[in-house]
């Protein structure tokens, strides 16, 4: 009886000893939420980050929308929010109610993508002020087929997908498109999931949808990418790397950010991640398809992390159709 | 003397016990129910009752939100309808076979596969009835959206009926032998005996088979989330995206509506519309046991 007793207490001995390791690593926590367009990046980062550490310091990443993530990082619930657009005057006013000071670090370029399935034969390009007409608040319930936008197009029902309202994809899509922030028709099929407008949009030949590039590039097979006819110049344009790039595609392209709490810096899990986020996205953002800064951006957004720079560059508002050119030379002069 | 003193008491206390477990149950459903009314009455002061039971959208996350019930509980009808005529027939007819016809070895079988239908997780079923289902449905049917409300009905039909087969298999197994040898006695064949002579004697138990299927089928959330799409649209065409009350209701949660929001108090306005549904079937099932208990 004693000989078991002992070999037991001695099995339970080994099996905390053993386990111990499991029980401190959840203290060393980077929680990131936000943009499910950014999420790729940021998951592709805390892969390798993750990596690198060997499983000493976890990363999580959640994708409940850019403002989603806004509301919880002004809360106080995330290290780091992810987001498609940058911060808006009333989360700046709940931020700094709450005294949540944040750095505010651009990480990549994307292109906002129209999608619509391959087995569409009737559309060549889209103009921004047909996609206008379909997506407004006031066709809610009226426009609900092809021919209704353009009447050489199909008398079909008009299949809509897109992001829902807590988005940053949805907010920089309705202010470059109608217009305003937020304005958009609400009988559509919303999803912060990507994925699910993917399905959505390959699984019916009636339907178009937006979201990031990356998420045509991923799934190419299954879509069909529209060129949208710049503002600018009156061409026809494709999203891609080098169009993102060079500026021409217009007004879809956007900056992505990622905002730190200031506060979290102090955690030196949260502080090496983001050192790590700034020095590795350049090549990471590419390997998932999003178009990485030039490298002088990224010297300036070290100098904003480094130098501890909170604030925004873009003082509560929306900006549609920024270059990278324009984006630098706001990075530039805000020192 | 002292020890059936001892023992008396030891029986008080374990049927208080078994009372208190009882009253629990009670109380957690009063509870679900105060709560869902106490918030969705925060919800009706700030939309009138007209609007919700007779506005033809629904799109309250929205610039213009509009707070119409209908395309949910249209949504919820048009699911819960496909999976009942997939599953009452089925699982019907299954009991017959399992309870008058079968032979020993079949049953053995037989049932613990239906267990095993019961067993997938719902997640599961979602994935198929989008992934498998959809697709293979889209080459007989070349309409049919990708995300649509026949796709995930059939899959909860297939899904319900273990619940369905079962209860009524018991339900049948109870009736008295006696009653089947009168039957043979005069004559009548197996099937005519299971259909004119069992199915009504045990339609007490076959109509609480088919409440529990109505009840999980209307409370079914992950199929209808993943596999019917998200677009609330007030329609019976089954080839078309719908979303359900439960799915709506799945939405919001994982997006972030403020706490206090009209947005975030549709949750409650779902769930009690949901749940009034829920209670209505089970109202009717009672009702029509009694009655039919009655006439026999």
């Amino acid at each position: 009886m004693g000989n078991k007793i002992k070999s037991v207490c001695f099995a339970l001995a080994l099996l905390i000893v053993v386990a111990r390791p499991a029980f401190t690593a959840p203290d060393r926590q980077v929680r990131i939420d936000g943009s499910s367009t950014v999420y790729p990046i940021t998951e592709a980062v805390a892969e390798e980050f993750q990596k690198a550490k060997r499983g000493g310091i976890r990363v999580t990443v959640g994708i409940s929308g850019t403002g989603g993530g806004f509301k919880k990082f002004c809360r106080g619930e995330t290290d780091i929010a992810d987001a498609s657009r940058p911060i808006l005057q009333k989360e700046m006013d709940v931020c700094r109610e709450q005294g949540i000071e944040y750095i505010e670090l651009p990480v990549a370029y994307d292109g906002l993508a129209v999608i619509v399935n391959p087995k569409n034969t009737w559309l060549s390009s889209l103009t921004v002020a047909d996609l206008k007409k379909m997506w407004e608040p006031a066709s809610q319930g009226k426009v609900m087929k092809w021919n209704q936008v353009r009447p050489v197009w199909p008398d079909a029902p008009l299949k809509l997908f897109g992001p829902g309202a807590d988005s940053g994809t949805f907010d920089y899509f309705t202010e470059a498109i109608v217009g305003k922030a937020k304005a958009s028709r609400g009988d559509f099929t919303a999803s912060e999931d990507d994925n699910v407008l993917v399905q959505g949009v390959a699984g019916d030949r009636n339907s178009l949808g937006y979201f990031g590039l990356a998420y045509y590039e991923e799934n190419r097979g299954r879509l069909k990418l529209v060129p949208i006819v710049s503002p600018a110049t009156g061409k026809e344009v494709i999203p891609s790397l080098q169009t993102v790039m060079d500026g021409t595609y217009n007004p879809l392209s956007r900056p992505l950010f990622i905002y730190v709490n200031k506060a979290s810096l102090a955690k030196p899990e949260v502080k090496e991640f983001v050192g790590y986020y700034l020095n590795n996205v350049g090549k990471l953002a590419k390997q998932v398809k999003y178009v990485p800064l030039p490298a002088s951006a990224y010297k300036l957004a070290q100098e904003r992390f480094t130098g501890l720079k909170t604030g925004s560059m873009f003082g509560g508002e929306e900006k549609v159709g920024m270059k990278i050119e324009d984006l630098l030379k706001l990075e530039g002069t805000k020192k | 003397m002292d020890h059936i003193r001892k023992r008396k008491l030891k029986e008080k206390a374990i049927e208080a016990l078994l009372l208190l477990c009882a009253l629990l149950s009670v109380f957690i459903t009063l509870s679900i129910v105060v709560i869902l009314a106490s918030e969705s009455f925060g919800f009706f002061q700030e939309v009138s009752l007209a609007e919700f039971f007779t506005e033809r959208q629904w799109t309250p996350l929205f610039a213009d939100p509009k707070f119409g019930i209908l395309p949910l509980v249209a949504g919820t009808l048009l699911t819960t309808g496909i999976a009942l005529t997939v599953a009452l027939p089925l699982g019907l007819l299954v009991a017959v076979y399992l309870s008058e016809f079968a032979p020993h070895q079949a049953r053995e079988i037989i049932k613990p596969i239906l267990e095993l239908l019961a067993a997938v997780p719902t997640v599961v079923y979602g994935y198929f009835a989008l992934l498998f289902l959809t697709p293979m449905l889209q080459q007989f049917i070349p309409d049919l959206s990708g995300f649509n409300a026949l796709s995930p009905g059939i899959i909860m039909g297939i899904m319900i009926i273990p619940y369905v087969s079962s209860v009524s298999e018991d339900a049948m197994k109870a009736v008295p032998m006696h009653i089947r040898e009168g039957s043979y006695a005069m004559g009548a064949t197996k099937l005519q005996t299971a259909f004119r002579v069992i199915i009504p004697s045990a339609f007490s138990g076959i109509a609480a088979a088919f409440i529990i299927g109505i009840s999980r089928a209307i409370g079914e959330t992950m199929v209808v989330a993943i596999a019917a799409g998200g677009m609330p649209s007030l329609t019976a065409n089954p080839l078309e995206p719908v979303q359900t009350l439960t799915a709506y209701i799945v939405q919001v949660c994982l997006g972030d509506a403020p706490h206090g929001t009209v947005a975030y108090k549709t949750i409650f306005a779902a769930g009690i519309t949901l749940f009034c549904m829920t209670l209505g079937f089970n109202l009717l099932g009672y009702w029509l046991r009694k009655r039919i208990r009655e006439v026999y």
